[in-house]
């Protein structure tokens, strides 16, 4: 695989920063929607790239983040269930509910299995046909395809003690609900690579065509991202927002018919719970009839206890782009990696983990020196 | 003999005394060892070095090693890292009952091969064996005694404001080789680990220059780790740059599909040390003499901005901050 090093060349880089320098006059402000994107924006230092004129937000693009507490609680209530066995992948397990975690019913006894693949817990649905298996099903349009895939095999095979627990959120709906709220004044949005490479770029059209903001689709290399927002300025700068895909690589304008297909065949939509932004219509999806004997929520009906959220935390507003992670009281000081009070701290999407791991977005050595001329 | 390893193997009746005479001491004999005592009676002098650690990799065997070579060669470099000379080691397995003896055989062989090669005897043992289920194949623990050299004196707090950061080489292939055999995330190319004895190397180091203040082996947790331990523990900043670092292209190419920096990925043949610079280019001479640091590198410098911190200068040039590693990046590595 050779083509690691050509999308982090540092001369290439400086070319595009430079170019971006050039061109930027007016100020502006731009959203990265995926969290894939802030992190790779974190770890190679990319806002220290652009020119003061270009302020960037981070967004909802966190499967693990934007999942409700309310969610969250049914999936630990699912797992508490005798004769389940829950599987998930990697980053739910230590995400808090309002009560406990999975990884806490785990250690009480609970089956929680951490799986790389929906195919792999179609599996485990096979080797243990006594036990009902339930994947947590989470993610935007990227995931959806696969765990629809998951659900036809589940069927075709006759496996009928697997179950989806389906949380899965559509990102153009979720844009349009930001926009709607108009909290966060955006210019610009760096459109999320993967979920594009199912969905497509027609799918964002109404944003520029109804709030005049601009969509550039993104692959996740740091060369790209630059080449993004290098496009993102052009278009603010000319005054003429449209959808552009600097990702060409992956992304077609159509999408992967294939793929969408199969989301179509098996999901029909339906609203969906945000944390932070609360239930936004048309931006989730649910089974469909044909299919509902894998419907977790019908086969196993559980009474919840009213959810509560961690007082303190600000991860609603983190993932609205109405606040950065140091704004939050709890940031360093209480919620950290090994301790997370909100999702935003635990996944490796999230905006907390990033800023935690990766340093503050401003010149690190300046936010240093700072730091030391406190104490 | 049957050809697994059953529970009257941990009786210490007739198979236990079978087991080691048969299948233990061919291999690893040696004056102390043989006799077989209670203890292995030895004598040394000067300032020793003490250490203990527990293997419990999975898979036991894995592409250039396995969990044997494993024990050997972290033990040895555990002692290394403070400048000591590795004499002696004690062996102790807790087997699961199961275990093909064929497999047990060639774990001990590849004991053998590592201890020959690292200058070490092992003069103690033990073998225990617990019910299946109760233990996951084959766990090893080993101790370690050696002598440090007059004048050596190394530690993770001895970092000095100016001197060098070397690496010994490519970061990230034992950690990448474990996962590439782990189920379900099979790559179709051979990642190899680079677990290796590192005494010799250090002895090289050390004849080249006695200015060496720390040196460290990142395994678990990866450079990063080690570079924030040295950072803390001498109360200095430390700066690297992120294109002076080696990584294989495999190693590369595995760590963005599963989405792990390799800084934080686990080594078992490599060092970090940091040397004054007035020595530095003589070590490194010294190093690239030997096939384990081949590939060293400088790869940053000591600095009095920002203590107890690790900064680098990333591929595109800005700078961020580096941290430890937190949670758990792969299970059971070593």
């Amino acid at each position: 695989m050779k083509f690691v090093d050509e999308y982090q060349n540092s001369e290439l880089a400086k070319g595009l920063a430079d170019r971006i320098a050039n061109r930027s006059t007016k100020t502006i402000r731009l959203m990265e929607f995926c969290g894939g994107h802030t992190h790779a924006i974190m770890r190679y230092g990319i806002r220290q790239l652009v020119p003061k004129t270009v302020e960037m937000k981070s967004g909802p693009g966190c499967p693990v983040c934007v999942t409700a507490t309310a969610d969250l609680d049914k999936a630990i209530a699912l797992a508490r269930l005798p004769e389940v066995i829950i599987t998930t992948f990697g980053d739910m397990m230590r995400v808090p509910g309002s009560y406990s975690s999975l990884q806490q019913a785990r250690a009480e006894g609970a089956d929680v299995r951490i799986v790389y693949s929906t195919m792999d817990a179609v599996e485990i649905a096979k080797t243990n046909p006594e036990r009902s298996i339930i994947f947590i099903g989470i993610g935007f349009e990227t995931t959806a395809p696969t765990i629809a895939a998951s659900i036809i095999k589940a069927q075709q095979n006759k496996i009928e003690n697997f179950h989806v627990l389906t949380l899965h959120k559509l990102t153009p709906p979720v844009m349009k609900a930001l926009l709607d709220l108009g909290e966060v004044k955006l210019d610009g949005i760096i459109c999320p690579g993967h979920v594009s490479v199912i969905i497509g770029s027609h799918p964002y059209e109404f944003i520029p065509k109804n709030y005049g903001v601009t969509c550039v689709i993104s692959g996740f290399e740091p060369l790209d991202i630059l080449l993004c927002i290098d496009k993102l300025v052009e278009q603010i700068e000319n005054g003429q927002p449209r959808v552009e895909i600097a990702y060409p690589r992956g992304v077609k304008p159509e999408g992967n018919p294939k793929a969408l297909e199969l989301m179509d065949e098996v999901f029909e939509i339906d609203g969906a719970n945000w944390r932070g932004i609360g239930t936004v219509p048309q931006s989730g999806l649910k089974i469909r009839k044909k299919y509902e004997r894998f419907d977790a929520d019908k086969a196993f009906p559980v009474s919840l206890k009213p959810a509560k959220e961690t007082k303190g935390c600000r991860c609603g507003d983190i993932v609205r782009g109405a606040a950065t992670p140091p704004e939050c009281k709890l940031f360093r000081k209480v919620c950290t990696p090994e301790r997370p009070v909100g999702p935003c701290m635990v996944s490796s999407e999230g905006a907390c983990a990033a800023y935690y791991q990766y340093g503050p977005p401003e010149n690190s050595e300046g936010f240093l020196e700072r730091k030391r001329s406190k104490l | 003999m049957n050809d697994t390893i059953l529970l009257a193997h941990g009786s210490g009746g007739k198979l236990s005394h079978e087991l080691v005479e048969k299948k233990i001491l061919p291999f690893l004999a040696n004056p102390a060892l043989n006799k077989l005592d209670d203890s292995a009676i030895f004598e040394t002098s000067g300032r020793l070095a003490f250490t203990t650690d527990s293997y419990v990799v999975t898979p036991i065997f894995f592409p250039s090693g396995d969990i044997g070579k494993l024990a050997v060669c972290g033990t040895v470099n555990d002692l290394s890292m403070n400048g000591a000379r590795p004499l002696y080691l004690s062996l102790s397995a807790i087997i699961e009952e199961g275990l093909p003896l064929e497999e047990l055989e060639r774990i001990i062989q590849s004991i053998k091969i590592a201890a020959e090669e690292a200058e070490v005897s092992i003069i103690t043992g033990d073998t225990k064996v617990v019910n299946q289920g109760q233990a996951d194949k084959l766990f090893i623990n080993t101790s370690g005694i050696g002598v440090i050299p007059l004048g050596v004196d190394i530690s993770g707090a001895n970092a000095k404001v100016g001197d060098k950061v070397i690496l010994s080489g490519t970061i990230g292939d034992h950690g990448i080789a474990i996962m590439s055999q782990r189920e379900g995330l099979r790559f179709s190319m051979t990642l190899e680990s680079d677990c290796a004895p590192l005494n010799k190397l250090v002895s090289q180091m050390l004849e080249a220059s006695p200015r060496i203040h720390c040196l460290r082996d990142p395994t678990r947790g990866g450079l990063a780790t080690t570079l924030n331990e040295f950072a803390k523990q001498s109360h200095v900043g430390i700066k690297v740059e992120e294109d002076k670092i080696p990584v294989k292209e495999e190693v590369k190419a595995a760590c963005e599909l599963l989405g792990f920096d390799p800084i934080y990925v686990a080594n078992e043949g490599k060092l970090v040390a940091i040397v004054d610079p007035r020595d530095t280019d003589k070590v490194l001479a010294q190093m690239k003499q030997n096939g384990y640091g081949r590939d060293a590198a400088i790869i940053g410098e000591v600095t009095s901005d920002h203590p107890g911190r690790v900064i680098m200068k990333t591929k595109l040039g800005p700078s961020r901050i580096v941290d430890m590693l937190s949670g758990e990046l792969l299970p059971r590595i070593c």
